[in-house]
This record gives structure tokens, C-alpha cells and sequence, in this order.
């Protein structure tokens, strides 16, 4: 394996490790800090039952996501220095952020998971809060040093190197704003879903159970609205990139040919070497009036662009296809649920419904997942668009297969451990004592 | 002088030093629960899982703090450390990764003892391995081996020979005997009261002597392994003040340990550490990568300079007042 490819595909493996737990450190604090406050309104243990849990999966997560991030700082400089040699002290600055705001959400999930009886029920509920809320900043911050990657600003580049350095407009770039936004709502969509749909599941089996019909409750309610917002604030994302990363765009699409009025395609093949995409539906002018709303818009495609600076265009086509169809099928079936919600239904007698809401629980993460290959892998060849190849960011360290390798083996080691301790600890119905422990307590 | 690239790099040492007076203590807890023995082993073991779970991630931000600071505003000398180190650096992030999944796993999984033993053991070993491996990289920068800027020919000359030297190792080793005498200081100020108290008093002591027969070792091995630095800590301005405060902190501990005066003793371990880092970091100065880069060579631009400094300084207006209130909850109130 040549060490570019190994430097990159442990980058990647350490990215799609740590976004799951990057992401559940966003949405399952707020689940937690929410039943925590119906426990304090409504006095039902059921609900302090869910926060307890809740707050557990927020524990075991947070750790793992700490670690794997810590990863993530070396790895930019272990695997490219020479990136971060060139771009650190533009992108310094919401790393930097990012640092505080990720110290405020430790020390309030310490004070979360420890304080429960050392200190006041409003500062218990405050302390959840702030790790929620610190959470979510952390993640925009990320996301906006990734932003710039995508579309690099606030320099002057002379003989190759960056000059006039400007990090506050490095941190407003064209992406910085679509991608936050569509990769928040995205946390919100997935851990909503994926917590709803479990306990979905397990409603299926056990419709009257308390505890699984108030975690739906309230996992429904976070994620459902997430997931209809999702593909609007992803057309806000597919503007930017058609306008900054026309490359990326015409590989996502799978369109070779420049044209006016180009189709958009659902699913298909492309295939690089007759440059054309094959099996796919196509809507006519569906791609330039989503890309600029303009239905005769011209949209450029690849064969316009040298082919040194095309990104994998099936794997990125492919991964946008997985993105959108799942994105769909999430906020169709969110609008659904809100509709019975409306009307009054209960929901939870809706068996279809609750089937459909159970196979979305893994979705929102496979979305993720996709998602950010197309923003990853739709960057390619470059690591800062346009500027800097990732092949001459590579470190010169060889032998990079072994370290790519033993990663690997420790986090999908770490990810079944994970699973299962979350099964044990935070989804499994509960046993008559749990709950019982807790009323009393409450009382 | 006093330049903001003189400032921050001020800034990376301080956090440096928190990292180390409170997640090397953290370390330190792990090979406390290694070396757990006596009538009292699982007492030993509960007192510091206790001591550590409330703080311990908190605690770590600081090394990442130290991280991005370094590749923001000295990027020059992170990407070199990060190339030179990239085998001691993925090693102890090994170490880090599993150490803090093991004691979380430990907290929250099953109760049964062979799951609490396995994890345990995890966290123990990542504990004794990942302070020597962080000393490993310390030295390597003190002893001016990471000088270099191509990295063509030989694998080991430039991939392993840096950090694998008998100075380096000295350093590892003293690293793992400050960060467990720091624990079991600490670990008597949290027993007070208790039998185990007793057990934590004399583990102290005892790391006591491993670091004063660790410091000399390490100052006889830098004469010739680190020439700058020994330089700097026989004959720098600052060097005789130093090594006076530090032997002042570390006689005062041993004695305060010795007297029962726990909380006075917790002060000069944590000023006896404390005082050892920043007399490296004197010695070594203005050097950031000795024998060639300085502070002001590696530095990035000013603009960006200035810009983390008010960062930082918006920064610990959040940071202080919470760490503040976290340590008053689980560490000044008494323990429930």
C-alpha cells in the first residue's frame, strides 16, 4: 500500500470514527437535559430513568470521542505536516475556539455526571445545558476550519506560499456558514433518529412500555424537525459548492458534458473511462435549477477540467446518491410523524410508521458518513482546494500501513465495545428496580 | 524581549504545566492503581477512580490546547516534531486512547470482577506507558536531535534515533515518577481521615526518592546527550534561582509529607514540579527545537500571534471561572 494512500485512508478511518461520537456529543446532551427538565416539571421517574441513561451514553461517548479527537490533532500534523505547516496559523484560530469551547463542555458533563447530588437542581439543569450547548460550538468550529479546506480564503498567495494572512476572514469563507449549519441540524437529525428508531424497534415488541415511549417522545421531537430542515439547508450547501468547487459538483452529479439546462440524476454509475454516467433517472434541468435556481443554467462538467484535478468521481457520486435518497426517506417519514402528531394520533400504534422510523436509526449516520465523503473526497486531489495538493502535504515518514492498520483494528475493537456497553447501559428496557430505585429517590 | 511569539509560547508552557500538576496526576493515579497492594488494594483502587472520574477529561484538554497552539502559531516546529516523533507520538496517543476508554469502560460496563480486572489492568499499563512516552518526546527536543529539515536517507537516523536515546529514556522515567509522586501527594489530601491515608503517604514518599535519584541521572546524562539545556540549567541567569526554589519545593514536600501536613505538602509537590518544567524551559530558551530553531524563527505570523492572544485571554475569562467551580465542587467541598 503507498504511504499516500495509507496516510489517507487513516485519516479517514479516524475521521469516520470520531464524527459518531463527535455527533452523539452534540444531540445526546440535549436529550439528556431535556428529560432531565420534564423529570423536574412532571416528577414522573421514568423521565429521570431516560436522564440517567441519557447521560451515561453521553459519558461512555464523550470519553471516546475525546480521545479519538486528541487523535485527530496529531494526526494532522503526524500524517500531513506539511499542511499543517503552511495553514496552521490561518486555521489556528477556530481550532483554538474549538479548544475552549471543548474545555467548557468537560468540565460541565464532569459537573453533569458527578454533581447530581452536590448541587442545586437548577444549576444541575444548567450544567446540561452547557454541555449541549458548548458542544455544538465545538462542532461549528471544526467545521469551519474544514470549511476553509473547501474554500480557502483571507491570504495572499505569493510563490506558493501564503502571505498578508488574515485568520478572521479565513474563518468566513463561502462554506463556513452552509456547512455549519447543514452539519449541526445533520447531529441533531441523526443522534434524534437513531434513538427514536431504536426504541421504535422496541416498541414494536412492547407498545405500552413507558420508558421506550417517553425516549421516543422525546427523541422524535429533536430529530424529526432536524430531518425536514436537512434537505433545505443541504441546498444552501449545493449552491456554494456549485458556485466555489464546480469539479466537485459535476462529480457528484456524474456530468461529464458542459451544458444548459443539465439533468439531475438519481443513482447511476459513472464510468470515468467513457466518461458518461450510466443506469441513471434523470430529471431534465433538475441540476442546474437545483444548483443556481435557474432551470437553463449552464453547469460545467468534468470534461471542461484536466483530468489531474478530478476528485474519485464515482466514489463521490455514489456517497452523494446514499446522502440524498437516505436524507429523503428521514424527512419524509419525520413529516409523517409530526402530521400524527398534529392530528393527535398516537404515533406509537402506527405500526408502519414505527417500522419505518426503526430502519431510519441507522440512516442518519450513514448520511454522515456519505456526506462527508463527498466533502472529503470531492476536495481530492487537493487538501486545500486548489492550492495545495494532498500528495505534497504527505509526511515523508514510511511505513505509514502499520499505524493506519493498528488504528483501525483499535477503533472497530473500540466501536463493538462501545455498541455493546450502550446496549447494556442506556437502551435495554429497563428492569422494575431501576425505575423503582428512582421513584424513590424522587420522592 | 518580550515579543507576543515570547508570550504565547509562555502560554503553551503554562498549559503545559496545568496539563501535567492535573492530568499527570491522572497518569500517576493509573500506576497507583497498577501497584495497588496491601489489606487495602481495592480501597486504594476505588479512592483514586473516585479522585480522577469527575476531572479527568477536563484535565486532558490542556495537552490539546498545547497541540494547537503549537501548530497555529509555531507551525514550523510542530510539523518537524511531528515528523521526527511520529513513532513515540502515535505510540502514546495509542496509549492515551486506550487509557481513558479502559477507565470508562471500567466505570460504566458490568460489575462482574474479570471485566473490572481487564479494563483495570488497560488502564494501569496505558498509564505507566504513556507519561514515559510523552518524557521520551521531551527529550528528544532538549537534547537538540530534531535540528534537522530534510528527511531523505537512512530510516532509523531520522525516524528513530531522535527520541531513542538513554537521556530520552531518563527523561520518560523521571516524567512517570513526577506524575505518581503528584497522584499520591494528592491522593493524601483526598484519604484524609482513612487508613489510606497512610498507604498514599508512603507511596509518596517513596516516588519522592525515585525522582531526586531520576533528576540527578538525567542531569548526568545531559552533559553529554544535551548540551544546550545542560548548559542552561548549569549556567543560564536563571539557573541558580531555579534550582533554589525547586530544592526549596522538593525538601519542603518531603518534609511536610513526613510532618503530616498534607495540604502543605500538596502545594510544594505541585511547586516542586512545576519549577523542574519551567527550569527546562529556561535552560532551553530562546531555543524552541534546539540547536537551531528559536522561539522567533518558528513563529507564525504576527498578525495571527495577536490574534490567539486575545483569543486566549477571551478565553480564560470561560475556562478559569469553570475549572474554578469544578474543582469546588469535587475537590474543595469535602468528599459526600
Amino acid at each position: 500500500m503507498p504511504d499516500l494512500f495509507a496516510a489517507r485512508s487513516q485519516m479517514g478511518v479516524s475521521l469516520a470514527f470520531h464524527i459518531i461520537f463527535a455527533v452523539v456529543g452534540i444531540g445526546l446532551p440535549a436529550l439528556m437535559v431535556l428529560a432531565e427538565h420534564r423529570w423536574r416539571r412532571t416528577g414522573d421517574a421514568v423521565y429521570l430513568e431516560l436522564a440517567k441513561r441519557w447521560s451515561k451514553g453521553a459519558a461512555i461517548l464523550f470519553a471516546v470521542g475525546a480521545v479519538s479527537g486528541t487523535v485527530l490533532s496529531f494526526e494532522l500534523g503526524l500524517l500531513w505536516p506539511e499542511f499543517m505547516k503552511q495553514a496552521g496559523p490561518i486555521i489556528g484560530m477556530p481550532f483554538s475556539l474549538e479548544g475552549f469551547a471543548f474545555f467548557t463542555e468537560a468540565i460541565f458533563l464532569g459537573i453533569y455526571l458527578y454533581g447530581w447530588n452536590r448541587i442545586s437542581a437548577r444549576a444541575h439543569v444548567i450544567a446540561g445545558v452547557v454541555v449541549a450547548v458548548s458542544g455544538a460550538i465545538s462542532g461549528v468550529f471544526v467545521v469551519i476550519a474544514n470549511a476553509w479546506m473547501n474554500t480557502p480564503r483571507g491570504f495572499t498567495l505569493v510563490d506558493g506560499r501564503f502571505t498578508n494572512i488574515d485568520p478572521v476572514a479565513a474563518m468566513m469563507t463561502p462554506a463556513s456558514f452552509p456547512m455549519a449549519l447543514h452539519m449541526t441540524l445533520a447531529a441533531y437529525a441523526a443522534t434524534g433518529f437513531a434513538v427514536a428508531g431504536i426504541h421504535a424497534a422496541m416498541l414494536l415488541r412492547d407498545p405500552t412500555n413507558a420508558f421506550h415511549r417517553h425516549a421516543f417522545a422525546i427523541a422524535i421531537l429533536m430529530g424529526a424537525p432536524a430531518a425536514i430542515l436537512q434537505p433545505l439547508t443541504g441546498d444552501i450547501s449545493a449552491r456554494y459548492v456549485a458556485q466555489q468547487q464546480p469539479v466537485k459538483l459535476a462529480a457528484m452529479e456524474g456530468q461529464f458534458v458542459t451544458m444548459r439546462g443539465a439533468p439531475l440524476r438519481i443513482g447511476g454509475l459513472p464510468n470515468v473511462a467513457e466518461r458518461r454516467t450510466k443506469y441513471a433517472i434523470e430529471i431534465p434541468h433538475g441540476l442546474s435549477f437545483l444548483a443556481t435556481h435557474d432551470l437553463n443554467a449552464e453547469i460545467k462538467g468534468l470534461n471542461d477540467f484536466p483530468e489531474d484535478v478530478w476528485p474519485p468521481v464515482p466514489i463521490v457520486h455514489v456517497a452523494f446518491q446514499i446522502m440524498v435518497a437516505l436524507g429523503s426517506f428521514m424527512a419524509l417519514v419525520a413529516l409523517i410523524v409530526l402530521f400524527c402528531q398534529w392530528r393527535k394520533r398516537d404515533v406509537v400504534t402506527v405500526r408502519w410508521l414505527m417500522m419505518a422510523v426503526a430502519l431510519s436509526a441507522p440512516m442518519g449516520f450513514i448520511c454522515i458518513e456519505a456526506g462527508w465523503t463527498v466533502t472529503e473526497v470531492g476536495r481530492q486531489p487537493w487538501v486545500i482546494y486548489g492550492i495545495l495538493r494532498t500528495a505534497d502535504a504527505v509526511t515523508p515518514m514510511p511505513g505509514l500501513i502499520v499505524p493506519f492498520l493498528t488504528f483501525t483494528a483499535l477503533y472497530v475493537f473500540l466501536g463493538v465495545i462501545v455498541a455493546w456497553l450502550l446496549y447494556e447501559q442506556v437502551l435495554r428496557s429497563p428492569r422494575g428496580d431501576d425505575v423503582r430505585a428512582n421513584q424513590s429517590r424522587a420522592a | 524581549m518580550f515579543t507576543p511569539a515570547v508570550a504565547i509560547a509562555g502560554v503553551v508552557m503554562v498549559a503545559l504545566n496545568f496539563y501535567v500538576l492535573f492530568a499527570g496526576a491522572d497518569f500517576g493515579g493509573g500506576v497507583w492503581d497498577f501497584l495497588a497492594s496491601g489489606p487495602r488494594r481495592q480501597a486504594q483502587r476505588d479512592v483514586i477512580s473516585h479522585a480522577l472520574a469527575p476531572i479527568w477529561e477536563a484535565n486532558h484538554v490542556w495537552l490539546i490546547l498545547v497541540i494547537v497552539l503549537l501548530f497555529t502559531c509555531f507551525p514550523a516546529a510542530f510539523a518537524t516534531i511531528a515528523i521526527a516523533l511520529h513513532i513515540p507520538l502515535t505510540l502514546m496517543l495509542l496509549g492515551i486512547v486506550l487509557r481513558g476508554s479502559a477507565f470508562i469502560f471500567r466505570s460504566y460496563g458490568s460489575d462482574e470482577d474479570a471485566t473490572q480486572q481487564r479494563w483495570g489492568r488497560v488502564f494501569a499499563i496505558a498509564s505507566i506507558v504513556t507519561p514515559v512516552l510523552l518524557g521520551m518526546c521531551v527529550g528528544a527536543i532538549a537534547t537538540g536531535g530534531l535540528g534537522m529539515t530534510s528527511f531523505t536517507g537512512h530510516f532509523a537516523e531520522h525516524f528513530i534515533w531522535p527520541w531513542l536515546t538513554l537521556f530520552g529514556f531518563g527523561v520518560g522515567l523521571m516524567t512517570l515518577a513526577l506524575f505518581s509522586f503528584l497522584a499520591a501527594v494528592y491522593l493524601t489530601v483526598e484519604t484524609e481521615g482513612t487508613p489510606l491515608q497512610n498507604d498514599f503517604r508512603t507511596r509518596a514518599l517513596c516516588a519522592a526518592v525515585a525522582v531526586f535519584v531520576l533528576a540527578f541521572g538525567v542531569l548526568a546524562l545531559s552533559w553529554r546527550a544535551a548540551p544546550i539545556v545542560r548548559e542552561g540549567l548549569m549556567a543560564g541567569s536563571l539557573a541558580l534561582p531555579i534550582h533554589i526554589v525547586t530544592g526549596i519545593s522538593a525538601v519542603t514536600a518531603i518534609a511536610a509529607l513526613w510532618t503530616r501536613r498534607f495540604k502543605l505538602a500538596r502545594a510544594a509537590a505541585a511547586a516542586q514540579v512545576t519549577f523542574i518544567l519551567w527550569g527546562w524551559a529556561a535552560a532551553q530558551y530562546p531555543y524552541l527545537l534546539p540547536p537551531t530553531l528559536t522561539i522567533e524563527a518558528a513563529a507564525a505570523p504576527s498578525r495571527t500571534l495577536v490574534l490567539v492572544l486575545w483569543a486566549l485571554a477571551a478565553g480564560a475569562c470561560v475556562l478559569f471561572p469553570s475549572l474554578f467551580y469544578l474543582f469546588r465542587i469535587f475537590k474543595l467541598q469535602g468528599r459526600s
